[in-house]
């Protein structure tokens, strides 16, 4: 299609938004899509899957069985363990992997566990890990090399693993519990489906990335195919592949403690949860801060580990290390032997802590509520309501304390033309973002925003891409589901703006200022070492149940990618071309924003990428605290056990991220 | 031989018992989106000869050398190697050949960056299952011929680039190979170093009287260590010869605005001139391996002929003033 014409398109669909827009009231069935329209695509689902899902009954609960005594068994030993040995090995392998700094932090936050009394929780979440990454590892690298190996397996894979990555974890927790019924099981097999994809990616990354000479070498050296892979390919792959293993164990973390919500073990993501449902402020924070204490030493741990060899260790060696494991064997067997019976933790002092952490966070709760609900008053009018119900909803005199003359709309219609002649090339995208604001997203025309969607996904990603995406909204459309779906892009847009804003300022501080590089740096590792599950935790604490906590926990999720992106855009600037503009005499910013920012374009637009994948994927942990969106529909599926919504809704949310991340690609690199 | 990439390349070849120009074909293949990457390659190397592949990138001579040592298999021909097709050979059968008669270098070095630089040369004869006894012994063996004691423990990336190609070097002579595969084994060392490394193999061959096969882009280089060069074009061999011959003969203006740059006098040797004829009272004894320019000062202080007394690469024979005069005129004839 031409340029022209796809301009001529646009134009048609802005005049049929405004018209419908216009006639609302004559013809509302141009703005909210009839519920008599709507086909019960989630029940069609549910009959469709459901047989499958009992005919597979019986060897996932054989399976459920078969994985039951060994996560029991790994389970008793941890308990087993006194504390006391257990931290001395902890420590050690610190040291090991690490050194000294890392073993020191070791101390403290097993320290911590003990003295807070989530020691026996902590051990139980350990323990589904332990299960749970051993075999996604091994599946993930098995897949991952054969996908190397057979090139015609890659393409199917790769989309196997877009699809694994963006549906919500909640969505296939529901055919889990069917296939595999209620209890751990569940949970750890959707744990290891979960931690699959950046094993098998980076196996694939890591064997791509092996230099030919290194193949032609072994091959001159006369290597049978298999001495190739196992001699020469696995071994330089190595490194990424630890970083695979490392981002299993993260990721299976990170999924643990979500699916805590199914019960059934007694874990660490389950004290969080009761403690937030039971509103004790200082048990939630001090139990999120366990789980934010065992992602850091796994991560510190694993990536130590994993990049030993190279660096060489500033801590134990092997054999020190070997030793002090064997002290601690001794040491917790004595320990058993001399008493017998008891596991040395102090219980009452938890409580203590958590009593006195309550009334302080209270306090300052109840303190400082004028100014987070400032805030979140502010923000809820000023930005969320006019996305949501518009500027038509939200000029009444109940809101913003007047209402909607004719001059005013005269006047918002002026202004949107004056942005529009000023915008130059963007003119249509002000256009149309002047229409949204004034009608709110769910009170947008369906119609209109299918066909920009699935315009926009022609231009970004060719004609398939818009025939996807076009398919793909018809489908929630039809399936009653447009609300939430509006509700979600709603959420989505205000938080990646955010993001974008906040996040793309820092990075661009970063870039010019080493000092504040240093200083983010360890806040960003941390907060994505974060599982999504703890940034509700401060959110919920100061804004209470609501959607603007959901959008809190949202942003800080989402934040890290357009710092880390934009800086490092910026960074990667060549040094010629910043030379060669500062000898033509170019100042600071326009060195910034017509040197640097262009040419950073391409990783600025995967950073937004990455924000958009981040946003969605919390957007169902969000729905933990209340939203509208589709999340809660995930939510609520999972509540009824109803695998057609769950599907469905996580299909959704699923294809609406492959829409936004291909397109995205595709403006990349244009 | 041919390689040839493209959708089909096969389609080429099976017109048995007719023969093609080459030229003819090549163009047709051009025109059908097919890239003729070796075109109609055919030559000899003779045992224990240092034989140079060179041209510029993307000329075609490392795919000429992938297919020879089959790292990459050829469209059509045949590899004969002792009188055996390489190109018949099973898997089976190529992987033994690689193992005890084949040995490669590489441009990028290969080394793994997960063994010391003991394991990394041991590395063929691990694949053999060798013991470790064994293969550490001769490793070291190896690590001695290219001066590399003291190294044993060190890990590629702390070794400078020439450091790491010689450790690619001992990797490909562990297994004492009769054929010796170099691919721009020292392009991407810098220049000074790049000549200590063409000394130090030109001291190995003179050890070990390897059958060598040696790509380059870089002219001087394949002058200074050839015996021979083939000279490669678009895929095409253009010419073979010694360097002297390569240098005075050019077999055509591609080739002459090649050597151009080439310092005559450097480069040609007594023996390269040398005549099979009687030599006159009162020559001076000069060596086969001397270059032209240490005659012009002999020539100077009123030699009025040479005895060329023969080395191990050089026969050796009568050599007038006149006749290392004329080759020197060239010189300065192309430099004005």
């Amino acid at each position: 299609m031409s340029g022209s014409g796809i301009r001529l398109l646009w134009i048609l669909l802005f005049a049929a938004c405004v018209l419908a827009v216009v006639v609302k009231t004559a013809a509302p069935w141009l703005i909210a899509f009839p519920a008599g329209w709507q086909l019960p695509v989630t029940r069609w689902v549910a009959a469709a899957t459901s047989p499958v899902f009992i005919w597979m009954q019986p060897a996932g609960r054989a399976m459920a069985a078969g994985l039951d005594s060994p996560l029991r068994l790994i389970r008793a030993i941890l308990l087993w363990v006194p504390w006391p040995a257990m931290m001395l090995f902890v420590t050690a392998l610190s040291a090991y992997a690490s050194g000294w700094r890392l073993a020191g932090f070791c101390i403290l936050a097993l320290s911590y566990l003990v003295v807070t009394g989530y020691w026996a929780p902590s051990m139980n979440t350990l323990a589904i890990i332990a299960i749970a990454v051993p075999i996604s590892v091994l599946a993930g690298f098995a897949l991952g090399a054969l996908a190397h190996r057979f090139k015609r397996l890659a393409t199917p894979v790769e989309g196997l693993l877009d699809l694994m990555q963006t549906v919500p974890a909640f969505a296939y927790l529901i055919p889990m519990l069917l296939v595999f019924g209620f209890g751990p099981a569940a949970g750890l097999v959707a744990s290891i489906i979960y931690a699959l994809p950046p094993m098998v990616r980076n196996t694939m990354l890591g064997l791509a990335q092996v230099s030919p000479t290194i193949l032609d070498a072994a091959d001159m050296s006369g290597a049978t195919p298999r001495q190739r892979f196992w001699l020469a390919e696995v071994p330089t792959a190595l490194p990424r592949l630890l970083v695979g293993v490392n981002q299993t164990i993260m990721s299976a973390l990170s999924i643990v403690i979500i699916v805590a919500v199914i019960g059934g073990f007694d874990d660490i993501g389950w004290a969080v949860l009761a403690a937030m449902r039971r509103a004790e402020l200082g048990n939630s924070l001090m139990s999120g801060l366990v789980i934010v204490l065992i992602a850091i030493l796994l991560d510190r741990i694993t990536l130590g580990l994993a990049t030993r060899s190279r660096r060489g260790s500033a801590g134990l060696s092997v054999r020190q290390f070997g030793s002090i494991s064997l002290g601690a064997l001794i040491l917790g067997l004595g320990l058993k032997a001399l008493f017998p019976g008891t596991d040395f933790l102090p219980d009452k002092m938890g409580g203590d802590i958590a009593r006195v952490l309550d009334a302080g966070l209270l306090a300052f709760v109840t303190q400082s509520a004028p100014f987070f609900e400032g805030l979140r008053n502010s923000v809820t009018y000023g930005l969320m309501l006019p996305l949501r119900i518009g500027v038509a909803g939200a000029a009444s005199p109940a809101v913003w304390g007047f209402a909607l003359t004719p001059l005013l709309l005269a006047g918002y219609g002026a202004a949107t033309l004056v942005l529009a002649a000023c915008a130059g090339r963007r003119w249509m995208a002000v256009l149309f973002a002047g229409l949204m604001f004034f009608t709110g997203l769910p009170g947008f025309p369906w119609f209109g925003f299918i066909l920009a969607l699935t315009l926009l996904a022609y231009g970004g990603g060719g004609a398939r891409l818009a025939l996807f995406a076009f398919a793909a909204l018809v489908v929630i459309l039809l399936a009653g589901l447009w609300l939430p779906l509006m509700q979600s892009a709603y959420l989505v847009a205000i938080a990646v703006t955010i993001c974008l804003l906040i996040g793309g300022a820092l990075g661009v501080w970063a870039a010019q200022n080493d000092t504040v590089s240093r200083i983010l740096q360890p806040i960003n590792d941390t907060l994505q070492t974060m599982p999504q599950f703890v940034f509700l935790i401060p959110a919920l604490m100061l804004f209470k149940v609501g959607e603007f906590t959901a959008l809190i926990a949202i942003v800080l999720y989402a934040i890290v990618p357009p710092i880390r992106y934009v800086e490092q855009g910026l960074r990667t600037v060549p040094v010629d071309v910043v030379e060669a503009a500062r000898q033509m005499g170019a100042t600071p910013g326009q060195l910034l924003w017509q040197v640097k920012m262009p040419m950073a374009r391409p990783a600025i637009l995967l950073g937004l990428n990455q924000t958009i994948m981040a946003a969605l994927s919390m957007l169902v942990i969000a729905a933990l605290v209340g939203t509208r969106d589709l999340g809660q529909q995930v939510f609520v599926a999972l509540g009824k056990a109803d695998p057609g919504l769950g599907i469905v809704a996580g299909l959704s949310i699923a294809a609406v991220a492959l829409i936004a991340d291909r397109m995205l690609r595709g403006y990349a690199v244009k | 031989m041919w390689k040839v990439y493209g959708p089909r390349p096969d389609y080429y070849f099976d017109t048995r018992g007719y023969q093609i120009d080459p030229a003819e074909l090549t163009r047709r293949m051009r025109a059908e989106n097919h890239l003729p990457a070796v075109v109609d390659a055919n030559f000899d190397v003779h045992e224990g000869e240092i034989f140079v592949i060179m041209g510029l990138s993307g000329s075609g001579k490392s795919t000429l050398v992938r297919c020879l040592s089959r790292l990459v298999d050829p469209s059509h021909g045949q590899v004969l190697l002792d009188g055996k097709d390489l190109l018949a050979a099973s898997p089976r059968e190529l992987i033994e050949i690689r193992r005890h008669k084949m040995g490669m270098v590489f441009q990028n070095f290969g080394l793994l960056p997960h063994l010391t630089v003991l394991e990394n040369i041991a590395f063929p004869l691990k694949l053999q299952g060798k013991d470790q006894k064994t293969r550490e012994a001769r490793a070291r063996e190896v690590i001695k011929l290219v001066e590399l004691d003291g190294r044993e423990t060190s890990y590629p990336h702390q070794l400078s680039g020439g450091q790491q190609q010689r450790v690619g070097i001992a990797r490909s002579l562990a297994v004492g190979p009769d054929l010796w595969f170099l691919d721009e084994p020292f392009s991407a060392l810098d220049p000074l170093i790049r000549r200590q490394m063409q000394d130090e193999f030109l001291r190995l061959q003179a050890q070990l009287h390897k059958t060598i096969i040696f790509i380059t882009h870089d002219i001087m280089e394949a002058c200074r260590i050839a015996d021979r060069i083939a000279l490669m074009r678009d895929g095409r061999i253009i010419q073979i010869g010694t360097p002297a011959e390569i240098l005075l003969t050019p077999a055509d203006a591609y080739v002459a605005e090649f050597t151009e740059d080439v310092a005559l006098g450097r480069v040609i040797r007594a023996g390269d001139l040398a005549q099979a004829a009687p030599v006159p009272e009162h020559a001076t004894d000069v060596g086969a391996d001397d270059p032209l320019d240490r005659l012009l000062g002999q020539i100077a202080t009123g030699s009025t002929g040479f005895r060329v007394i023969a080395s191990a690469r050089r026969s050796g024979g009568m050599l007038t003033p006149e006749a290392v005069l004329s080759v020197m005129n060239r010189t300065a004839g192309r430099a004005a």
